[in-house]
């Protein structure tokens, strides 16, 4: 208990949470954007296999580092358009094309990985980004500049579907798009809309590890945080403010089982502290399903002049 | 663009559609394979020769389908009654840990059966069904009880599986012999499925795999629960109201369903491998949601597709040895014929109409 105490007090743990917590943050605002539309999207986790080897490789050929997000920003695009090709325009089952996605997504990257560099020993290197120490706030000073970018993309998105016309027709498509047809507004295009923005925020989650959090592309790096994005937005309730907490939460106890996994020096096998952040997300999920406000007519496709 | 509702499908349209499908797959990955700098046609050549060109590749073809096919058939059923099961691949590798664990506490300390061999045989394969289904009980008593979505909670027991496994490696089912590498004890080679042909890897498992599809094919159609879970699929409102209990329905198909991946893993490990690894599952449980939704949800269509994507696999490792397209060309195949089916078969169903 003591030990866990002393976390709390440590800086470089904090600095560690926000390391961890900066892509799950983008990867669950993209989640959001395409749930409150209305659209289950799967391709997440190949989505951000696809954004962190477009981001790296672009900033391996040579351009700069802002270039490979929004490379990782376009891949995350493309995909987002065909799964909304797919689920939104025509109504193929959300679960299915998106896994699809993320099988496509995958092996697409580690191919192409593979055709453009056939025999490499190490994985190549660039240079990533570097902290912002010109910042004079403790903790965020040593982030990367991206840390900020999907920290202020939380007040940006509640703006978007809170206080703007457009925000309104979002969050209503995802509960009754009839009613927004209705309205006059074309639901297709909007739910298109939402599904390629929010790719391609889980296309910048995935450029984070490569161009931020380490400096190389290798297989198997995003290891299952699409998923947990998935999980992050039932127990954000859909909210971007929760969303925040929710990818604060988890990078805690992500950083947390690391400490004491360190610190305890085997008293307990090593695999049950990573276990306890996916454990803790089953029980988070549990202890908010009851009452999750799920929108009404996610996974439900729209053909028009149907009900 | 729009789409409409076709009022009268012609019968050779699902033909045309299959066709267009494979077409299709075929120009998306001949695309790859001209940019990996090889010749289109051999590499196809190579991937068929690799696949079902001789007697070894197609027993080749064979084992590698086993597992899908068992993978394939759990995520079919489970999809029928609108269970997304994307947790196969944990409940294998919970099936495989369990068979090990049962010949483990089934042998003395000379290292010999301490039950005949029938028995412990019988034993060993519950062992797995049931771990399989433990794993995916617990997301689908979620689902019903607390209604927590089982797609999340299917793929995060994935992770959890594997770590719970990776600790029996490091810890009560470690190998004494390998070193320091993870691996559990070899089964002892009584409980081993027996081979199906001299010097060839695939086994009776593939039996097992087939007889389950056609048992499962007149489950789904001709008995009382095979009709509950069609209806619990197709509307779980309605089929309330028709009086099906359509918890007890997802309860029992989560078994079955979880029985199933725990069998691919029984499978592989008194099949093909003899002991569990961390890698003995190349995400041959994620590839069963492909092969179910190839197959049109349909068991005896599992096998087939199972057939396929195990083959594509097998083609292509061997392809990538001697015409150097990267052997992550099999998933490519494999994820764009998904989309592709899936588009060409609603295409049957809809008519575009451009204005």
């Amino acid at each position: 208990m003591n030990e866990f105490l002393s976390l709390l007090i440590d800086h470089e743990f904090w600095v560690a949470v926000l390391r961890i917590a900066t892509p799950l943050i983008f990867g669950t605002l993209g989640v959001l954007l395409c749930e409150r539309a209305g659209v289950l999207n799967l391709g997440i986790e190949g989505i951000m296999v696809a954004g962190a080897f477009i981001g790296w490789l672009t900033v391996y050929s040579g351009a700069g580092l802002w270039f490979g997000v929004l490379a990782a920003a376009l891949a995350g695009a493309v995909f987002g358009a065909l799964h909304a090709l797919l689920v939104v325009r025509l109504p193929l089952s959300q679960h299915v094309a998106g896994l699809g996605i993320t099988l496509f997504a995958t092996s697409i990257s580690y191919f192409a990985y593979r055709v453009i560099f056939p025999k490499v020993d190490s994985p190549p290197k660039i240079q990533a980004f570097d902290d912002m120490s010109w910042l004079p706030i403790p903790i965020l000073s040593e982030q990367t500049p991206l840390t900020l970018v999907a920290m202020s993309l939380v007040p940006a998105l509640w703006y978007l579907l809170y206080r703007t016309p457009l925000g309104l027709a979002l969050r209503a498509v995802g509960e009754s798009p009839q009613a927004v047809e209705a309205q006059g507004i074309n639901v297709v295009r909007l739910r298109t809309g939402a599904v390629i923005a929010g790719s391609a925020l889980m296309g910048v989650a995935g450029s984070f590890l490569t161009l931020a959090a380490f400096n190389s592309f290798f297989f198997n790096m995003v290891n299952g945080r699409g998923w947990i994005c998935v999980a992050l937005i039932v127990f954000a309730s859909w909210r971007p403010g929760k969303a925040l907490i929710g990818a604060l939460l988890f990078a805690f106890f992500d950083a947390a089982q690391l400490r004491l996994q360190q610190s305890s020096g085997g008293v307990l096998p090593y695999q049950l502290y990573l276990m306890l952040p996916y454990v803790l997300s089953i029980v988070a999920l549990v202890l908010v399903a009851r009452k999750a406000a799920y929108p009404q007519a996610l996974m439900q496709p729209y053909v028009k002049g149907t009900r | 663009m729009r789409l409409e509702a076709r009022t009268a499908v012609s019968r050779i349209a699902p033909l045309i559609s299959g066709l267009g499908a494979i077409l299709f797959t075929l120009a998306v990955s001949g695309a790859l394979v001209l940019w990996a700098k090889a010749d289109v046609v051999s590499a196809y050549v190579a991937i068929y020769e690799g696949a079902l060109g001789s007697r070894f590749a197609i027993t080749e073809t064979l084992t590698r389908a086993t597992p899908l096919m068992l993978t394939g058939l759990a995520a079919a059923i489970a999809f029928r009654a609108r269970l997304y099961n994307i947790g196969a691949e944990g409940q294998l590798y919970m099936g495989a840990i369990a068979a090990v664990a049962a010949s483990v506490a089934m042998t003395n300390e000379a290292g010999e059966l301490a039950l005949p061999t029938s028995m412990a045989f019988a034993l060993m394969i519950l062992a797995g069904a049931l771990a399989g289904a433990a794993l995916l009980i617990v997301p689908t008593l979620l689902k019903t009880r607390f209604k927590v979505d089982e797609v999340v909670t299917t793929l995060l027991l994935n992770f959890i599986a594997l770590l719970f496994v990776s600790m029996l490696l490091d810890g009560a089912l470690k190998d004494p012999a390998a070193m320091g590498w993870p691996q559990s004890p070899t089964l002892p080679s009584e409980l081993e499925f027996s081979k199906l042909i001299e010097r060839a890897r695939v086994h009776t498992g593939l039996f097992m795999a087939v007889a389950l599809a056609i048992v499962l094919s007149f489950v789904i159609r001709y008995t009382r629960f095979g009709l509950a879970m069609r209806a619990v699929g197709a509307n779980d409102r309605a089929a309330a109201f028709a009086g099906i209990g359509v918890n007890a329905t997802l309860v029992k198909v989560a078994l079955i369903s979880g029985a199933l991946a725990g069998l691919a893993g029984v499978g592989e490990v008194a099949g093909r491998t003899g002991y569990v690894t961390l890698d003995m599952s190349p995400g041959y449980g994620y590839s069963g949601i492909v092969i179910a939704m190839l197959a049109g949800l349909s068991p005896i269509g599992v096998i087939f597709a199972a057939i396929f994507v195990g083959g594509t696999i097998v083609g292509a490792d061997a392809m990538s040895r001697s015409v150097n397209v990267p052997t992550y060309i099999a998933d490519v195949i494999v994820a764009t014929a998904l989309i592709a089916v899936l588009v060409a078969g609603l295409l049957t169903k809809y008519r575009v109409r451009w204005k």
